[in-house]
């Protein structure tokens, strides 16, 4: 069970930046859905430019039903973190999401120097997929209902995914905190 | 009449207002399958998750089904049926049930037309459709919980699972 529902928990959470940013900002995303590879340059700019004042983290809710190969995904990128490598697979998915076969998965993994058939087990044996259920319901709770939602500081952002009407919700949160 | 004028009075809100908690929840049969029915009271025993909306293919209703139906893992450890109305026929709710793999049944609100929307309160006579509205009944047949969500707006799955709590929790002191 996951108690803190809209902001990063660092004990279980994958965290980009540091835990005791000033800023938090969850993202509750699938690799197969469209928006979400289209808005993952914009928070990789941002991360650039807000430095520590930020920590980003991110959720599986992967829509199973209309994105087939997005649970075997999400549970790539897990065990690609059992292997100390979330954030490579992370950004290798969103970058080849017309290509997320379980052989593509492998190729990855490869790519990324990591054990490809440990790999690959884990994700077929389903030993992440508790994991991934575990963000998704943690989504569910916390009222998101499609991919991507963002939560700054714990508040739900409904704003439009540029660059820069994101930045601006950020920083007003330091602007504030100041 | 603007466009805009013209959308506000067609979706001017039902009259009735949705049947409150502590109410029974009223009887029906709907076909669930161009071939098949299903009656409200077969279910008693088990909670019962009703899904009001508007219509087959929207893009808001089809996402809520789509989440829903990522759903029934969850609503299924309350033992709770999930059961989808819309006014349209069976065979629209067959060809949108496959093309969205929805694994729960679809029923049809359709002759006499919203005739059970109309009973619960949510049927919207100008528009002709029912409006997104959500109920968890018990297993005792009593209404326990309601929502009516915006008609543009996913109403996600979080009323429906703390309604379902709040039952096992109740059934659980009344056990004890």
């Amino acid at each position: 069970m996951i108690d803190r529902l809209t902001v990063p928990d660092s004990k279980r959470d994958h965290v980009r930046g540091t835990a005791i940013a000033r800023i938090s900002l969850l993202e509750f995303g699938d690799y197969e859905c469209p928006f979400c590879a289209e808005v993952e340059p914009v928070i990789t700019e941002i991360q650039t430019r807000l430095g520590e004042d930020l920590c980003f983290a991110f959720r599986h809710f992967p829509l199973t039903t209309v994105h087939p190969h997005s649970e075997h995904a999400a549970e790539a990128a897990e065990a690609a973190g059992a292997q100390r490598s979330f954030w490579e697979m992370h950004e290798m998915l969103f970058q080849n999401q017309q290509a997320l076969e379980d052989e593509d998965l492998v190729q990855y993994a490869s790519l990324l120097g990591l054990d490809e058939v440990r790999l690959i087990r884990e994700v077929e044996s389903g030993a992440h997929a508790a994991r991934v259920r575990d963000d998704f319901k943690s989504g569910i709770r916390a009222g998101v209902n499609g991919t991507p939602t963002f939560f700054i500081n714990g508040q739900r952002y409904d704003g439009t995914r540029g660059l820069e009407e994101m930045l601006a919700a950020l920083t007003a949160e330091v602007r504030q905190l100041e | 009449m603007t466009g805009e004028a013209n959308y506000k009075d067609m979706y001017s809100k039902s009259r009735r207002g949705p049947l409150p908690a502590g109410t029974r929840a009223p009887e029906f049969t709907l076909r669930s399958t161009p071939d098949q029915w299903l009656t409200l009271s077969e279910l008693q025993g088990r909670p019962v998750i009703l899904a009001f909306y508007p219509a087959d293919w929207s893009p808001v209703c089809g996402d809520q089904m789509t989440l829903y139906n990522e759903m029934l893992d969850e609503f299924r450890e309350f033992d709770a049926e999930l059961l989808g109305i819309s006014v349209d026929g069976a065979w629209c709710h067959a060809a949108f049930a496959r093309d969205r793999k929805l694994h729960f049944p679809l029923l049809a609100d359709f002759e006499p037309k919203g005739a059970v929307a109309r009973d619960y309160g949510v049927y919207r006579d100008k528009d002709g459709v029912c409006e997104r509205a959500l109920f968890v009944i018990d297993s005792e047949g009593i209404i326990r919980w309601n929502y009516v969500s915006p008609l543009g707006v996913n109403p996600g799955a979080n009323g429906i699972l703390t309604a379902l709590e709040q039952l096992k929790d109740q059934k659980a002191e009344v056990t004890r």
